[in-house]
């Protein structure tokens, strides 16, 4: 685990809260432009963040009581994986992390996908992998009725995570040879197939993609509840956690019984590794307590509902000194770090970049960004390089 | 300033197989997005419509295992392109995806952000496939029949049009006052129940830039030019010899006709590749020293073994052409590539004949045969043949398939995009903030099309 508070911040919409838009400017209408989203992330990067995840999800937006696309908040999105790669050029240390479904699309195109998002940004790729619940998205494909039990979405999630990490190891590191001699431009003898067989999902041959700077890009996965800890061992490198403050916690677990979670479901899979976890919180960052709260009381007012009370993630109306104090207590307590969602974008992630950071770097909890080497994601987030799953064929054990 | 029809280029990232000189010293990686940005900021330094990248779902194999004597590996094509947008301002990118292998929801919403993130320069290569050999890789296998290839294609095609108008232009309003991020009468919920698709629900991206990334298709069956004359914008041809490409423009134009569309509204583009030399002896001093590389002794071997269908490892190169006959009975040797010889028999006879009257060895002979689409001259040659092609209606451009990656676009752009551009058929700056329909210079709106009974 790197010497430091791991920071990640979730892009999402125009933020967190579903009346964000109304405070955020311009933007709002310009969420689906390029510009839009290299400006928001290339501020991340200068300040030095780990890491964004951009979420991502096949419905146009979040229903109304009646079952209608709710057109009060912001509806139509763009694809994750795309705008990561189209913003990785732009960026220079930035870790990359869009959400990517594993329900309805093809293991393949998604390994590629990820491993081209890695080639682009030079070893910056994560994937955030998820499962698509909803009858509303099963019902945009047509293929199958949608509502299976979590039970069933998870088994095929962790073939698909199978998969995907196999044809990630499909090409050794060397299989490219280039011998104008014998005229042959890859050793096939080292590329593999899959050869994945499952009940779900079914890969013969190798990925069309070489290896990548990484391997294996970092996979995130959130674990909000036990079984979800199961499946997030099973198929992450950095689990995501919502804690929920206590002791008035609404629903949830706390900091210490959340971080427990994963440690337990670990345990039971006997592994051989504590992932970093990440705490996810909420945050609207003002310039007093005071000022915070009636910022976000504002923002409830004009939703029409408390978002504290939706939201599985604990919700902050914080100052940057609170926060930092809040994210030291998290680490004490043996998280890696936060993954912050902004309530207002830009607003908060602007405030996260320009002073939550500086104030992390006095409190000794990040180093400053001049002195930070660039590096790859997996090393930024103090996990081990990926070896392929190949790599000691033919070596006695 | 115009003196003509203007010719419309487009840029062929090198490929994987032996067009590609890998062997090259200037060649570098396929993989690096270093080399796609150079390709591309080059071809829009030559003002080119668009870039052009094919799709890789399996890796070639030759004999039951991959075949190594081509370049093998690249990007997968939506992630690659969506990356070069961020470092491009005007060319077109247009990807070759699947409609066999993927799901209208999900390939809709990404070539509608790839709109968005260009700014309406996105493009879609409409392809099919069906066999079981690819189908391996992914979900349902090879779950369609042949004849449904085209049939899941040109619903595949107008369901996606379907959920790129669901949502109107003027659909995000983001009205503060009223609390309204977007009107909802101006977002239509899609029902679509089909013979392929049943796909019911509201379409996740707000309306692109160009509404309908432009289509373009490359299948030359009657089927695929079918489906080029209900649906395409741009025809990717094979055909580059000056009758045969006058003939398939008139072949394509009558489809058009026959499905109440005119000849402006598709665009023909045979992929061509163009060697440049400064006489005519220097060019095809180089085109023969290029041959040679795209064909060494293995890949002739290889060569002949997809049309004998048989082992030839041991076969001579140098000498004649096999004496055994083709087996057109047994499993394809070949796979994962398109197959260009329908009767291997005849082929055969042909070729024999043709190396006896000429007196070519094996690799000679396949040299010979394998050459396609290919100008070879000085630059002022080249560009005379390109605009005498476009003003007599053989072609409205090309699609200029370059032997090196990444440097091999760079002397067509120096040498002969000027002389174009001289003779006043080539464009000197593009058009403020245009979309790739307007570079291109066709009708700006596309409304959904229906198949027209046959």
């Amino acid at each position: 685990m790197p010497d430091r508070t791991a920071l990640v911040t979730a892009l999402h919409g125009a933020g967190w809260h579903p009346a964000a838009w109304r405070v955020a400017g311009p933007s709002a209408t310009r969420l689906s432009s390029l510009r839009h989203w290299r400006d928001l992330v290339v501020e991340q990067d200068h300040a030095g963040i780990d890491a964004v995840t951009i979420e991502d999800s096949f419905t146009a937006g979040p229903v109304d009581a009646t079952g209608d696309l709710d057109t009060s908040t912001v509806v139509g999105r763009l694809d994750a994986l795309l705008v990561a790669n189209a913003v990785a050029p732009a960026t220079r240390a930035v870790g990359l992390v869009p959400t990517v479904s594993v329900t309805h699309t093809e293991p393949f195109h998604v390994a590629t996908g990820l491993q081209t998002l890695d080639h682009v940004s030079l070893g910056r790729a994560g994937w955030r992998l998820q499962v698509s619940p909803t009858t509303r998205e099963a019902a945009l494909f047509g293929r199958r009725p949608g509502g299976e039990a979590t039970e069933h979405l998870f088994a095929e999630a962790r073939e698909v995570a199978e998969v995907v990490s196999r044809l990630w190891d499909s090409w050794d590191d060397d299989a490219i040879i280039r011998d104008v001699v014998t005229g042959r431009f890859i050793d096939r003898d080292r590329i593999h197939d899959a050869e994945f067989v499952g009940e779900h999902v079914s890969v013969h041959g190798a990925s069309i993609v070489p290896r990548s700077p990484q391997g294996r890009p970092p996979v995130f996965a959130l674990a909000h509840r036990a079984d979800a800890a199961t499946f997030a061992v099973d198929a992450a490198d950095v689990v995501l956690v919502t804690p929920r403050p206590g002791p008035d916690a609404r629903s949830g677990l706390e900091a210490r019984p959340a971080l427990a979670l994963v440690r337990d479901a670990e345990q039971a899979a006997g592994a051989d590794r504590a992932r970093p976890v990440l705490a996810d919180v909420a945050v609207l960052i003002g310039s007093s307590a005071g000022e915070a709260a009636d910022a976000l009381a504002a923002l409830d007012a004009a939703a029409g509902a408390s978002y504290a009370a939706t939201s599985d993630a604990a919700v902050l109306a914080t100052t940057v000194p609170a926060l930092v104090e809040h994210m030291a207590e998290l680490r004490a307590l043996g998280y890696a770090g936060v993954r912050l969602r902004p309530l207002r974008i830009p607003e908060d992630s602007t405030a996260i970049a320009r002073r939550l950071v500086p104030a992390l770097v006095t409190a000794g909890l990040r180093a400053d960004v001049a002195s930070r080497p660039t590096a790859d994601l997996r090393t930024r987030l103090g996990l081990a390089p990926a070896i392929s799953r190949h790599a000691t064929e033919g070596v006695p054990a | 300033m115009s003196r003509g029809r203007q010719v419309h280029l487009a840029a062929h990232f090198p490929g994987v197989n032996n067009t590609t000189v890998w062997s090259d010293e200037r060649a570098e990686s396929q993989i690096a997005f270093s080399s796609f940005e150079h390709f591309a900021r080059n071809a829009e330094r030559g003002f080119f419509d668009f870039l052009f990248l094919a799709e890789g779902l399996r890796l070639r194999e030759q004999k039951g295992r991959i075949h190594d004597l081509d370049v093998v590996g690249r990007p997968n094509t939506l992630a690659v392109l969506a990356a070069l947008a961020g470092v491009t301002e005007h060319i077109g990118l247009v990807g070759t995806l699947q409609t066999t292998f993927n799901e209208p929801v999900e390939l809709a919403k990404q070539l509608a952000t790839l709109d968005h993130l260009t700014d309406g320069r996105a493009g879609w290569n409409v392809v099919t496939s069906s066999d079981a050999f690819h189908g391996a890789n992914f979900r349902r296998g090879g779950f369609l029949g042949h004849a449904d290839r085209y049939t899941r294609a040109a619903e595949f095609v107008e369901l996606s049009r379907e959920l790129w108008d669901s949502w109107e232009p003027d659909a995000v309003v983001a009205d503060v006052t009223a609390g309204r991020y977007a009107e909802r009468s101006r977002v239509r919920d899609v029902a679509h129940h089909g013979p392929q698709f049943d796909v019911v629900g509201t379409f996740p991206v707000p309306r692109s830039p160009q509404g309908h990334p432009v289509v373009v298709q490359a299948g030359d069956s009657d089927e695929g030019r079918d489906l080029a004359a209900r649906h395409a914008e741009v025809i990717f041809s094979l055909h580059t010899e000056f009758e045969d490409a006058r003939a398939f423009r008139r072949d394509v134009t009558a489809r058009l006709e026959a499905v109440g569309r005119t000849e402006d509204e598709l665009l023909v583009l045979p992929g061509a590749t163009f060697t440049i030399g400064d006489t005519q002896a220097d060019a095809e001093e180089k085109s023969r020293a290029i041959r040679r590389a795209q064909v060494s002794p293995a890949t002739a071997i290889a060569f002949l073994e997809q049309v004998w269908n048989r082992d030839l490892s041991d076969h001579d190169v140098d000498g004649p052409l096999p004496t055994v006959d083709p087996d057109v009975d047994a499993d394809a040797v070949s796979r994962g590539r398109v197959r260009h010889v329908r009767d291997p028999r005849a082929t055969v006879r042909e070729w024999r004949d043709r190396a006896a009257a000429e007196h070519l060895t094996t690799r000679e002979l396949v040299i010979a045969v394998s050459t396609r689409g290919g100008f070879v001259g000085t630059p002022d040659h080249l560009a005379a043949e390109i605009d005498r092609y476009v003003q007599e209606r053989a072609s409205d451009g090309f699609v200029v398939v370059p032997h090196t990656n990444p440097h091999g676009l760079d002397e067509f752009v120096d040498r002969v995009v000027p002389l174009l551009q001289e003779r006043g058929v080539h464009r000197e700056s593009y058009g403020d903030e245009a979309t790739l329909r307007q570079t291109l210079g066709l009708p700006g709106t596309i409304t959904r099309r229906r198949a027209v009974p046959a």
